[in-house]
């Protein structure tokens, strides 16, 4: 059983050497593994700082509140140890890393994330079934990570990572964004994958209601100037379809 | 001597006796046509004079010594041939003083290689050129490769050992040939290395050119591309790992003075350690009359310290209104911290996300590479440079 817990979070944008503007303006959320929270807001509501600053983004700075995973603060864990703690973020837009081919990160990110190397046969069969499982071609993983991908190859790569590394809590950035059904489909049977277990928390981050109809939310929060502005079960989302977000974006903006 | 090369005129568009341009030198076989430099001219202002150990002055001796070697398929037709030989300097004109120097002083003792490819041949294997020094002093080389029409090879030039050495290289790409050249500077420490490479395209040619600079205390190489004919391909792939005061400079020149032609050129490089030094120069012209050139080039610069120096220069020169593309673009800089970012928040500690990074900078052009045996060994000279640094 795995708790992570979002406490008073308040984190700014870097934008330049001197300038940096508020973003994050109070965040507070617990998640327990088997639970899956989408959190659904406004473009520039804060939701992707969100996902940034927990992971440890250069260009984001948590100035306040901690974010503890069974009780440790990941903030005073480096990036690379965090997700080795077992925090995972798929991005929205994943980083394309040239001649840095596929298979080779994969094979160093397995390797860091389990604590040892995995057999090269043993590996190569799961990486291949769990490429198989999301339609990603084979020649894929003698590609440089991310190089000259569409943005829907770069959204499945994103999940065929989730798959490997098994975190203990996953924050999906806007993973459904520029899916066509097709793909959406896919990469929702790649997260309820990850899901099954039970022993993974989910952050699901989305601006669009369609992915819960593939995704089932527990709970639903309403994100709005850089705080959350509203929670609720499934049917709060059902609401924001109906209505939009006019009536959180107005209560944040008093 | 007397020019054996008449048929050319001294410079091969605008049809005029001046340089249309600042790029366009006149040349000459006889190293007194140009002044000795004194570091304040515009193409030898980035180069440190005194590190060229007189090369540029010409000491007229040569205690040096430097052995080539040359391996490869049978149908690739080798020979060693004296500075009579008519097919020497037929395709060129030296452009500055060095490579007229250099043209004048290699001697019977270090013959000229000429690589002949013949027509309608694919080889299909590699024919390697192995230039050691293997007595450090001054000397002198010249070698020509000749792609005979639709023929099609991939010649590696190998320069290792220690020497202070100047040559010219000629390159010719006859009619539909395609010809891939892979020069790898692989110096020791204190060899002091200035190459000219000539490759005249001509229709329907291909021409390919990887130069890989490693080693030396100093390389300076200059290649230059002109065309002979409509539908001429170049491609000019560089890439250079500069350490502690080593000094690499690469030179291009690109003569589109044909239509229809195409060119890239592509040069990266990484600097690591005081005082290493790299400089770029792309020089592109597109001449008056022509239609229809394409042209990109780019450099980039990956800076692991602090204490380098770049110097990155491209000049692009156009003559016509009648152009397909042109464009140029350098960028110099650290590793971009949002890979880094992207490798660690998969668990990859900071330090081996660094090195892949850095690795996969020069992966990306070795990788174009096609000969595997010398992909490997290039890259595993990067490791031993970066283990050095690291």
């Amino acid at each position: 059983m795995t708790k992570f817990e979002i406490r008073g979070v308040r984190a700014d944008v870097l934008i330049g050497a001197e300038e940096r503007q508020e973003i994050l303006k109070g965040v507070d959320l617990t998640i327990n593994s088997g639970e899956t929270h989408a959190i659904m807001g406004p473009n520039g509501s804060g939701k992707s700082t969100l996902a940034y600053a927990i992971a440890g983004h250069p260009r984001y700075e948590i100035t306040d509140g901690e974010v503890l995973l069974d009780g440790e603060n990941v903030l005073e864990m480096s990036v690379d140890e965090r997700a080795r703690a077992g925090l995972f973020l798929a991005m929205q837009y994943p980083v394309e890393v040239p001649g840095v081919s596929m298979s080779n990160f994969l094979r160093s990110s397995v390797t860091a994330v389990r604590g040892e190397a995995p057999k090269l046969r043993t590996f190569s069969k799961e990486l291949q079934e769990a490429m198989g499982n999301l339609s990603i071609d084979s020649s894929f993983a003698s590609r440089g990570v991310n190089e000259g991908f569409s943005g829907g190859e770069k959204k499945r790569h994103e999940i065929l990572q989730l798959e490997l590394l098994k975190p203990r809590m996953a924050i999906l950035d806007e993973t459904d964004s520029g899916l066509d059904v097709d793909a959406l489909k896919v990469v929702s049977a790649g997260i309820n994958r990850a899901r099954e277990s039970g022993e993974v928390g989910v952050m699901l981050i989305t601006h669009y209601t369609r992915i819960l109809n593939y995704v089932q939310a527990d709970h639903v929060h309403v994100f709005a100037g850089g705080r959350i502005a509203a929670s609720g079960g499934p049917e709060l989302a059902d609401t924001l379809e109906s209505e939009g977000y006019e009536r959180f974006a107005k209560a944040a903006a008093k | 001597m007397a020019s054996p090369n008449l048929g050319i005129r001294e410079h091969s568009h605008g049809g005029e006796d001046v340089p249309i341009s600042r790029l366009d030198v006149h040349g000459s076989f006889e190293s007194a046509s140009f002044p000795v430099p004194n570091g304040r001219e515009e193409e030898w202002r980035f180069t440190p004079l005194r590190r060229l150990r007189g090369l540029h002055q010409g000491r007229e001796i040569a205690d040096g010594v430097v052995t080539v070697e040359v391996s490869g398929p049978d149908e690739a037709v080798v020979e060693r041939v004296g500075r009579d030989d008519s097919r020497l300097g037929a395709s060129f004109l030296p452009n500055d003083r060095v490579s007229a120097l250099a043209w004048e002083s290699f001697t019977d003792f270090n013959p000229a290689t000429v690589v002949t490819v013949p027509k309608d041949t694919e080889l299909a294997e590699t024919v390697f050129v192995k230039i050691t020094g293997t007595e450090y002093g001054d000397a002198y080389g010249h070698t020509v490769v000749r792609a005979e029409p639709h023929s099609a090879a991939t010649v590696v030039l190998e320069y290792a050992g220690s020497a202070v050495y100047a040559d010219n290289v000629e390159f010719v790409v006859e009619d539909g040939a395609s010809l891939t050249v892979i020069s790898l500077q692989d110096w020791n420490d204190d060899a002091v290395q200035v190459s000219h490479h000539y490759a005249t395209v001509n229709r329907d040619a291909r021409f390919r050119s990887f130069v890989i600079t490693l080693g030396g205390d100093l390389v300076r190489l200059s290649p230059s591309v002109r065309y002979k004919g409509t539908g001429g391909d170049a491609e000019l792939h560089g890439l250079y790992f500069t350490g502690k005061a080593q000094h690499h400079e690469h030179r291009s020149l690109i003569d589109h003075n044909e239509s229809n032609t195409r060119s890239r050129v592509e040069y990266k490089g990484a600097l690591s350690g005081e005082d290493a030094h790299a400089v770029w120069i792309g020089d592109v012209i597109i001449g008056e009359g022509t239609t229809g050139t394409d042209s990109y080039e780019h450099n980039r610069n990956l800076v692991l310290t602090d204490g380098t120096r770049v110097d990155s220069v491209p000049n692009l020169e156009i003559f016509t209104g009648e152009v397909e593309g042109a464009g140029h673009a350098s960028a110099s800089g650290r590793l971009d911290d949002i890979h880094l970012f992207y490798l660690q928040s998969r668990g990859v500690p900071a330090d081996e996300a660094r090195r892949l990074v850095i690795r996969g900078y020069f992966q990306e052009l070795i990788g174009r590479i096609e000969v595997p045996e010398l992909r490997d060994r290039i890259m595993d000279e990067v490791e031993e440079k970066l283990a050095r640094h690291e």
